[in-house]
């Protein structure tokens, strides 16, 4: 399996994310500037954290404005497993790919800590190999994870069981401890926590791996024949 | 202002205009002489900023050579961005501390910020890529409102700029004294990897040569920054916020990419920051260093304020700036590499061989000088020393006993202190984790970083107990080193090296330098007996806020290489059934303990003593252990002493508690701060293996999993407290100082 990490000017988990595909889960990853990157041939696509643009403007709002973002939205509709990740998740609610926003974080500070989750729906691409219910130690670390939508979209978050993770001990005020959701069609995940920090047990956590896993088992089932 | 209009070189002379910029009466002769002729504005302003304390070391430089700066393991000492030390496989550890006292104290946010900016672009300029940053934080109490909005900004601006950048914040250290109230430090340190062979050099060599300046362009901001940096904090410094420089830390994460990209092209011949003193300082020194001249025209500089002035340009301190001396012809392969990234290299001058530092700016020459005259053979001044007389009285006075009656009490309260309760109210605001290297984070007694794909790891810590060092600079001096490998060692690594950010009052008071001159002649006496040369450093002096100076404080940021990352080793204890030992024996020392600080409210007395010889031999037999596979935990017995260290062994939230019988006087067993100790607990079956190899090591008692921490004397029950307890108290001290009004 070939993933493709999408590298934005400021984005600083560009390496983590590529070294929890290429070593913690051993397949094939790029790292693709977003100036010239070309997403076709690749089987996944991961968007790191950090501050892309410095977080000026607005968290995410001028990367996603960019060329690659538009191959990104064609990906989508394709199809095609996106995973953003903190800056990532804010990319991707930019993007329009995702419904919702993200506030600053209810005490207003930035916070770096383990925190555990819930998982919600074990029904995706991203989650198959997570037991429903499972709790999970990933690591957070933003200012502004404090997910908001309205009662509606709510509702239809609930109701095509989008929302993916929670927090188990809410840390930033998210709408019904959201941690992370999916789009409609489920093969777009967007969360502040980092799956990609918790892949190995010397880093404290390996819980995250099994998100990466999950994507590669479901990758072979649908394209690996005899899988 | 010194940003007055531009006044002639007689006029300079006449009216002692230098004086406002810093220099003495003795200085300017000095430069007139060198000169052959009066200096112009430009070129009196460029010497001011060289001959700083902050550029020049011209007061501390005597002190300095005092360092032992050899070992086999170094592969750079001081004099380049940052030092280097050998880690096996052809790689290297760069690590460099710096200070940002005086920004920070008026201007927090702003000041922390560029302080965490500057020390990294120090470590990417060596060629390395930045993997941890670390700080050292000193406020007053936290019982006034100027001091909890130091706080608060000081580290927010940290966590701003820290965090944006990329670089994991890992560890830190962060105390609170009366002497600080007016000027805090703000000491930051940055550790780096590089594979050795790609060490750069901040020089400007070969004969016409081309100077390349990135990054942001000059402005006006942080001008005479150095000089500021170099006297005392007045009731005027707030006037002196345009001094204050701004940092952009989305500049800063380009410009780490871009150069460390560029070092790999063979077109690169030099690379250096442009730290204090900007654009004056990395071009004369890059010249100074190559033993070259520098021309430079002042036209071409990327600048951000229309109508500067050259002298303005020269002073700019405006961060997230670099200069590279570039092969002549080869220009083009350095500016498309920094366009993949938005920046602009841009020519703005070429290596000379005359040994001069000439400025071209709208078609004139603005300044001529001789170029080492800045650098290399700046002046260096000898100040007087004299023992202070409370140091006198200190030593004179018979040991302080402090009489508790109740020890629960005493150390519930003892966690309760500022400088040891929590401070994950600090460092929850660091991403810590970014990079997906750390191990430990802070809330251990080093952080541990791995390197990834080998089998082995960075301890690393920075620390400093200036109390001690107040009481007696030279046994204090000694315990800074001794303390900083403690927390290497607890956690399974062998110590490397240290940097040391030297901060110190006013060095004209001889009482100030007698002080500087014991702490480093402590410190290179511990380097020398732990093997932990100094490869770097950074000197402020001047820290006092009207006529009072903060405690001396040189802080030690140490580095040690872990050889297996079998032998990381947590500062917690871990299973039930453990075996608990504390290794060295306790004496009644409280001089500038936590304990006297808590009843009296002051430090008086003599500072613990230290023993070198005992010291290494015992960190090294714990090394010994912890790689043989003997030891489940290691912590060091520090502030607050035995009875604080139990209990942070037990902050775990896994409910463990511990069983502990102690012997002799109760006081003095739980809350002495005598030197050399550690708390260590081992698996029951390795016990006898364990007190084979390690000497003084005594077994006090057992890990148990009833959240309680119990001590007995003599079959008496002294302490009988739920962990949990204890934990919420230390936890809750600092943002329960925090919320109560001033």
């Amino acid at each position: 399996m070939k993933f493709a990490v999408v590298v934005f000017p400021g984005s600083n988990c560009d390496r983590d994310m590529y070294y929890a595909a290429k070593d913690a889960l051993g397949q094939e990853a790029d790292m693709l500037w977003y100036k010239d990157a070309n997403l076709d041939g690749y089987d996944a696509i991961l968007i790191p954290g950090g501050f892309s643009y410095g977080d000026y403007l607005r968290c995410g709002a001028i990367a996603s404005t960019s060329n690659v973002v538009k191959q990104l939205r064609e990906k989508a509709k394709q199809g095609v497993p996106i995973l953003g990740v903190c800056n990532g998740f804010q990319i991707l609610l930019e993007a329009g790919l995702l419904p919702g926003a993200l506030l600053r974080n209810e005490k207003l500070k930035f916070m770096c800590h383990f925190e555990d989750l819930v998982v919600e729906n074990n029904d995706t691409i991203f989650t198959s190999n997570y037991e429903k219910g499972e709790v999970i130690s990933i690591p957070i670390a933003h200012n502004e994870g404090n997910y908001y939508c309205d009662e509606e979209t709510l509702a239809q978050l609930k109701a095509n069981n989008q929302i993916v993770f929670t927090y188990k001990n809410n840390p930033n005020g998210s709408v019904s401890d959201i941690a992370g959701v999916t789009n409609e069609q489920g093969n777009v995940l967007g969360m502040m926590p980092h799956p990609e920090r918790a892949v190995e047990a010397i880093l404290n956590s390996a819980d995250g791996l099994k998100l990466f896993q999950s994507m590669l088992q479901n990758w072979r089932e649908k394209y690996v024949a005899g899988a | 202002m010194l940003q007055a209009p531009e006044v002639s070189p007689e006029t300079i002379e006449q009216d002692k205009i230098y004086k406002e910029m810093g220099l003495t009466d003795k200085e300017y002769d000095m430069i007139k002489n060198i000169m052959g002729r009066r200096p112009n504005f430009t070129e009196i302003g460029i010497f001011s900023v060289m001959w700083s304390e902050h550029c020049s070391y011209k007061t501390s430089k005597p002190l300095l050579k005092k360092f032992p700066t050899e070992g086999p393991q170094v592969v750079q000492g001081p004099g380049e961005g940052a030092g280097v030390v050998d880690i096996g496989d052809g790689q290297g550890v760069v690590f460099k501390v710096e200070s940002h006292n005086h920004p920070s104290a008026v201007e927090p946010y702003q000041g922390a910020a560029t302080g965490v900016g500057g020390i990294i672009r120090d470590v990417f300029s060596m060629g390395a890529r930045p993997i941890a940053s670390l700080n050292s934080l000193r406020f007053g109490n936290l019982n006034t409102g100027r001091v909890k909005y130091l706080f608060d900004e000081v580290v927010h601006g940290i966590a701003g700029y820290g965090n944006c950048v990329g670089v994991p914040t890992v560890g830190g250290e962060v105390q609170f004294d009366d002497c600080y109230e007016g000027n805090p430090l703000v000491n930051a340190m940055c550790v780096g990897l590089i594979d050795v062979k790609d060490i750069q050099k901040g020089i400007a060599a070969g004969l016409d040569n081309t100077i390349m300046y990135v990054g942001s362009k000059t402005g006006r901001d942080g001008i005479h920054g150095a000089t500021f940096a170099s006297e005392d904090l007045t009731e005027d410094s707030e006037s002196k916020r345009s001094n204050v420089q701004v940092g952009d830390p989305f500049m800063e994460k380009l410009l780490i990419e871009a150069c460390l990209e560029v070092i790999h092209s063979e077109a690169l011949v030099g690379i250096q920051d442009m730290g204090a003193a900007g654009l004056t300082s990395s071009a004369s020194e890059m010249a100074s260093k190559a033993g070259m001249g520098m021309e430079m025209n002042l036209d071409l500089i990327p600048q951000r304020e229309a109508n500067m002035t050259a002298y303005e340009m020269m002073l700019s301190e405006s961060q997230e700036r670099m200069l590279l001396c570039v092969k002549k012809g080869q220009e083009q392969e350095i500016i498309d590499i920094f366009r993949k990234y938005n920046l602009e290299a841009v020519a703005v001058g070429k290596v000379t061989d005359d040994k001069r530092f000439r400025l071209l700016h709208n078609g004139e020459v603005v300044a001529d000088i001789p170029v080492d005259s800045l650098a290399e053979d700046a002046p260096i001044f000898y100040k007087e020393s004299k023992v202070p007389a409370f140091y006198e009285e200190y030593q004179k006075m018979p040991a302080y006993l402090p009489n508790i009656t109740d020890h629960k009490e005493t150390l519930r309260q003892l966690l309760q202190q500022p400088t040891i309760a929590s401070k994950e109210y600090v460092y929850d605001q660091y991403d810590s984790m970014v990079q997906a290297n750390t191990v430990f984070s802070p809330g251990s007694d080093a952080a541990v970083i791995r390197v990834r794909g080998y089998d082995k790891a960075l301890a690393m810590t920075i620390d400093c107990n200036s109390r001690y060092i107040h009481l007696d600079p030279e046994v204090g001096g000694k315990i800074a080193v001794a303390e900083a490998a403690r927390n290497i060692v607890c956690s399974g690594a062998k110590p490397l090296a240290i940097t040391d950010g030297l901060n110190f009052g006013n060095p004209d008071k001889p009482e100030n330098f007698w002080q500087m001159e014991k702490s480093v002649e402590g410190m290179s006496e511990a380097c020398l007996a732990l093997d932990t040369p100094v490869i770097s450093g950074n000197v402020s002096l001047y820290n006092e806020s009207n006529g009072q100076a903060i405690f001396p404080t040189p802080i030690v940021g140490m580095v040690g290489l872990h050889e297996s990352l079998a032998h990381i080793t947590p500062s917690h204890f871990q299973n039930e059934g453990d075996a608990i030992y504390v290794i060295g024996e306790t004496k009644p020392e409280f001089g500038g303990s936590e304990l006297q600080n808590l009843l009296e409210g002051s430090y008086f007395g003599k500072a613990p003593a230290l023993d070198l010889t005992i010291e290494a031999k015992r960190q090294a037999q714990l090394l010994e252990a912890i790689q043989n596979g003997l030891v489940v935990s290691a912590h060091d017995v520090a502030e607050g002493g035995l009875g604080v260290a139990l209990a942070e062994s037990l902050f775990t939230n896994k409910g463990l508690g511990a069983f502990v019988e102690i012997q002799g006087d109760v006081t003095a067993t739980l809350f002495s701060e005598t030197q050399s100790r550690f708390v260590v607990s081992v698996k029951v079956e390795d016990r006898e293996a364990f007190e084979r190899v390690v000497e003084h090591a005594t077994y006090i008692g057992t890990v148990s999993n009833d959240d309680k921490l119990v001590i007995t004397n003599d079959n008496v029950e002294i302490i009988n407290d739920s962990v949990e307890a204890l934990q919420q108290l230390w936890k809750g001290a600092i943002p329960c100082l925090l919320k109560s009004k001033a």
